[in-house]
């Protein structure tokens, strides 16, 4: 156990062993997926067209390349606006000693609560021809880009202010203190301490808001108008016209972004030097009356926005009939003669969550911190970092697309006559399909969330165990993992709300008679059980708050506890 | 040890969950409207109490997708209630086995496939109609279009859907039955002006009636089913059959080609097009694949086989990527007024 003495000892080979699983799984279930996807864009389709011919096809057609400028500038606007907004919600929090955080941070979270498909209807019950807005005079003219870029805002400004609060979390107060004793006002040092800090987490944050509104398909289906993105041209592909092979063709030009992301990660991240050190000092935000005010005020507005969202979904599951039977009902909360199977879908859903938060945590977290942390061979952990960050850039459609052509395979044919039966099939038509999807559709935020927690822990740690011969698993045990306790909490819950909503993926993959929440809500949609579904929502979102509520409390036992920790450096700091 | 139960245990439950479908167990693929196929069922697990069928249920459009991709090794033994044009898209992949099933010469000849055996049969048809807010027209004071011929004018500018074609087997059925109504020179003469009034084009085909029913768009081009529905719902709307004749879709049955075909994948066929059953679909469609002289539920017109014009499903399939590349050039991307 003394691995100072040996250059390659156990503990190293063990790391290197953890991060070549780690590896292999990701190949496993993101990489082999997407090169069935690319066998199927390049394998001569129904059309007769060779897979090249068909590419260039496509990149010349003008109808596309518009979808592709409309793509490219709604999300750029989006993701702009989103992370503007959640930036400035997370200094309120974090920088301001104004009143009712968790109040804010809760309402700052709400709409990552409701599955998508309700913030569309719920834009359509504020700004639609018939809205709440509309009907007093003010027209919006919803149905279109504008619609698109409120509805990708509501859907990334919850991710975008996560990422940014795990970097705001911890930073360290003497920064500040130095500034302020070289002289530094406020602004100033809002522009040399606080922003500088956050570069790696803004980018990021943009980053992912990018590629998330470049790949959602629900809101410019439910609010777009007539306005072309790419990701309602694969859904005019696969579902409107069964072509899978251009549906995988589009899918694949919708990975562009991923690779600017990862190359613009790649950029950044040397820019970025830890800034909490072992000996770090938590900020504890002075008093300033005005700065206050304006956080206040700015989070008040966030907090409307979010409420009035959430207002218009219990509007929608307890009125008779909008809008023209206004008359309050629980009737809708029965389910009764509704499409979707009612709360067995509820009870189906319930299990993914909790399977998917367990496993997938467990996986961003340990994935995150081999790829940060160990010295495993670097070709393994960059590859490993690529593959992590990739399904940011995969809409869930090409995922439970992609997933059909590996899973539902039976075995794979090699030259000369070899085949090897498909050990994944075994997952096909089961729950477990599901669940997998689901840890990689939601995978790269958290891992992002962790890799941001992790890089603000000082190496020392590291370095420090490895001088004392103390395997890297147990600090992995005794400093990281509760160090970063909070971190790990986000991520279970962001895993546990994100597979309770979504649709996209485990549209294609559920089994028969395993039907969850979130699809019964489209089912009854689709059937014009408008007012069941915003029901159902609403059972999907109090959950989802409980779920958070849980973790709210749990992390306020954990952050005591370090608090204790912390505290009492921060008296020695104080003395000294 | 601890670990080693673990891993015991995490397999037991995989095992739980891993369900192929078993003898004297079914998949069936359907696109049936969610809260009918209970009631249809009920007389099928009567009659076959041993029989365990385990339904898939989505829009036309992705049941047909699903299938398309799992055509290496599908999963379905028997398609029920999912649009013939899916059912040739298929076939056109030699995906469907040969079948007749008993009672197959009760169907009416243009709602079966012509094959000998056949390898689909209609079970009922749906046809394109208005969806019309009477609220919101009144309020306009503007009556309700009655043809085709009505919604060019320049009073309904703005108020009118219609599903995307390229989206929605609607909108393509809509498209392809002005085309066989009026000829295809005078059918794009007539869609540029529709294209001045429509308002948005949809995603899906049920939308435009969703969007009439809660007002948002006073005239939505859809099916007749769903604005039928929506007023049983209390939804103030009204539902018009074009005078011109309406575009239709068959609601059909298929048998996957499957290396072993299950005996009870035949017995799901046969009591899908029997007598107990048909006189279930009755209660929602007018047109039903053995009648002529079917009792017609309200609000469908009182002769609906003669709201149907001629259609040629094979003539819209082949056509059908060149009708939707000039569609596209046409109308694919209006600026949204």
């Amino acid at each position: 156990m003394k691995g100072n003495h040996r250059p390659f000892g156990t503990d190293e080979l063990c790391q290197a062993a953890l991060a070549g699983l780690f590896l292999a799984l990701l190949v496993l279930f993101v990489f082999a997926p997407l090169s069935e996807l690319f066998l199927k864009a390049f394998s001569e389709g129904d059309d007769g067209l060779s897979g090249f011919g068909r590419f260039a096809g496509t990149l010349s057609d003008p109808a596309l390349r518009l979808s592709f400028w409309n793509s490219l500038w709604v999300s750029m606007t989006s993701s702009s606006l989103a992370c503007g907004a959640a930036l400035l919600t997370a200094l309120s929090i974090y920088r301001t000693r104004m009143p009712g955080k968790p109040l804010v941070r809760g309402l700052a979270l709400l709409p990552l609560f409701a599955p998508t498909m309700m913030h569309g209807i719920a834009l359509v019950y504020l700004f639609g021809n018939k809205g709440l807005v509309t009907g007093l005079g003010w027209n919006i003219g919803l149905y279109g880009p504008k619609g698109i870029v409120l509805a990708e805002i509501l859907y990334v400004f919850p991710q975008a202010f996560l990422i940014l609060s795990a970097a705001l979390e911890i930073s360290d107060r003497r920064l500040y203190e130095a500034a302020e004793t070289l002289g530094a006002g406020t602004l100033k040092r809002f522009w040399t301490v606080t922003l500088p800090g956050l570069r790696y987490a803004l980018l990021n944050a943009f980053f992912s808001g990018f590629t998330l509104s470049f790949t959602d398909f629900g809101a410019p289906k439910v609010v777009g108008g007539n306005f072309n993105v790419l990701a309602t041209d694969i859904y005019k592909q696969v579902i409107g016209q069964q072509n899978l092979s251009m549906g995988a063709v589009i899918g694949l030009l919708l990975l562009g972004p991923a690779v600017a992301a990862f190359l613009a990660e790649r950029a950044v991240s040397g820019l970025h030097s830890a800034t909490v050190s072992s000996n770090t000092v938590p900020v504890f935000p002075s008093k300033n009356p005005l700065a206050e005010f304006f956080a206040l005020s700015w989070c008040s507005l966030v907090g409307i926005l979010s409420l009035s969202v959430v207002g218009a979904v219990l509007v929608a599951a307890l009125v008779k009939v909008w809008p023209y039977d206004l008359r309050l009902t629980l009737d809708h909360f029965l389910f009764r003669n509704v499409a979707g199977y009612g709360l067995e879908s509820y009870k189906n859903s319930l299990f993914i969550s909790v399977v998917t938060a367990i496993l997938g945590t467990a996986a961003a977290f340990g994935g995150a911190y081999l790829v940060e942390k160990t010295k495993s061979p670097r070709p393994i952990r960059e590859a490993a970092r690529f593959l992590a960050l990739l399904p940011l850039a995969l809409p869930g459609l090409v995922i439970g697309l992609s997933y059909i052509f590996l899973f539902n395979r039976p075995a794979f044919e090699f030259p000369g006559g070899f085949s090897l039966k498909n050990p994944l099939h075994v997952l096909y038509g089961t729950p477990w399909i599901l669940v997998a999807a689901n840890i990689v559709h939601f995978f790269s935020v958290p891992f992002l969330t962790a890799v941001t927690a992790m890089r603000r822990l000082d190496p020392a740690f590291e370095s420090v165990s490895a001088t004392l011969g103390v395997p890297l698993l147990k600090t992995f045990r005794r400093v990281t993992l509760p160090l970063c306790f909070p971190a790990l909490l986000e991520i279970g819950s962001y895993f546990f709300v994100n597979a309770m909503v979504t649709i996209s993926a485990v549209v294609f993959l559920y089994p028969p008679s395993f039907k969850p929440a979130a699809l019964a809500i489209v089912n009854m949609e689709d059937a014009g059980d408008i007012a069941p579904a915003a029901a159902m929502s609403v059972l999907l979102l109090v959950t989802n708050i409980a779920v958070r509520a849980a973790y709210g409390l749990l992390t306020q036992r954990v952050k005591k506890k370090s608090e204790l920790w912390l505290g009492k450096e921060r008296k020695e700091y104080a003395a000294a | 040890m601890k670990r080693l139960k673990a891993v015991l245990a995490v397999l037991a439950l995989v095992l739980a969950f891993s369900g192929t479908a078993r003898a004297g167990e079914i998949t069936v693929y359907t696109a049936l409207e969610d809260d009918q196929i209970p009631v249809y069922l009920k007389s099928f697990q009567e009659q076959h109490p041993d029989i365990k069928v385990n339904i898939v249920r989505d829009s036309t459009g992705i049941i047909t997708a699903k299938l398309l991709a799992e055509k290496n090794n599908p999963q379905a033994d028997v398609i029920w209630g999912t649009a013939v044009t899916s059912l040739l898209l298929l076939d056109k992949q030699g995906m469907l086995a040969p079948y007749n099933p008993k009672g197959i010469e009760r169907v009416l000849p243009q709602f079966k496939d012509k094959a000998k055996p056949a390898r689909w049969v209609g079970i009922d048809a749906w046809m394109t109609a208005f969806v019309c807010n009477t609220v919101e027209l009144q309020k306009r004071n503007l009556p309700l279009p009655k043809s085709y011929a009505d919604l060019l004018k320049p009073e309904y500018k703005g108020l009118i859907t219609m599903p995307n074609p390229a989206s929605s087997g609607t909108g393509f059925l809509t498209v392809s039955a002005l085309i066989q109504l009026f000829g295809e020179k005078k059918a794009w003469e007539y869609m540029d002006k529709l294209n001045e009034n429509i308002a948005i084009y949809t995603h899906s085909g049920s939308k435009p009636a969703k969007m009439a029913g809660a007002g948002e768009y006073p005239i939505g081009i859809s099916f007749g089913y769903r604005g039928i529905m929506q007023k049983r719902k209390g939804e103030p709307v009204e539902t018009i059959f074009p005078k011109e004749g309406s575009g239709w879709d068959l609601e059909a049955n298929a048998l996957m080609k499957k290396a072993s075909i299950k005996p009870e994948a035949k017995v799901f066929l046969d009591w899908a097009i029997s007598d107990e059953v048909m006189k279930e679909y009755n209660k929602n469609f007018a047109i039903i694949s053995v009648g002529k002289d079917n009792p017609v539920p309200e609000g469908f017109p009182a002769k609906p086989l003669k709201q149907l014009i001629k259609n040629d499903f094979s003539w819209a399939a082949e056509n059908r990527d060149r009708i939707l590349k000039e569609w596209n050039r046409r109308y694919g991307s209006k600026e949204t007024k």
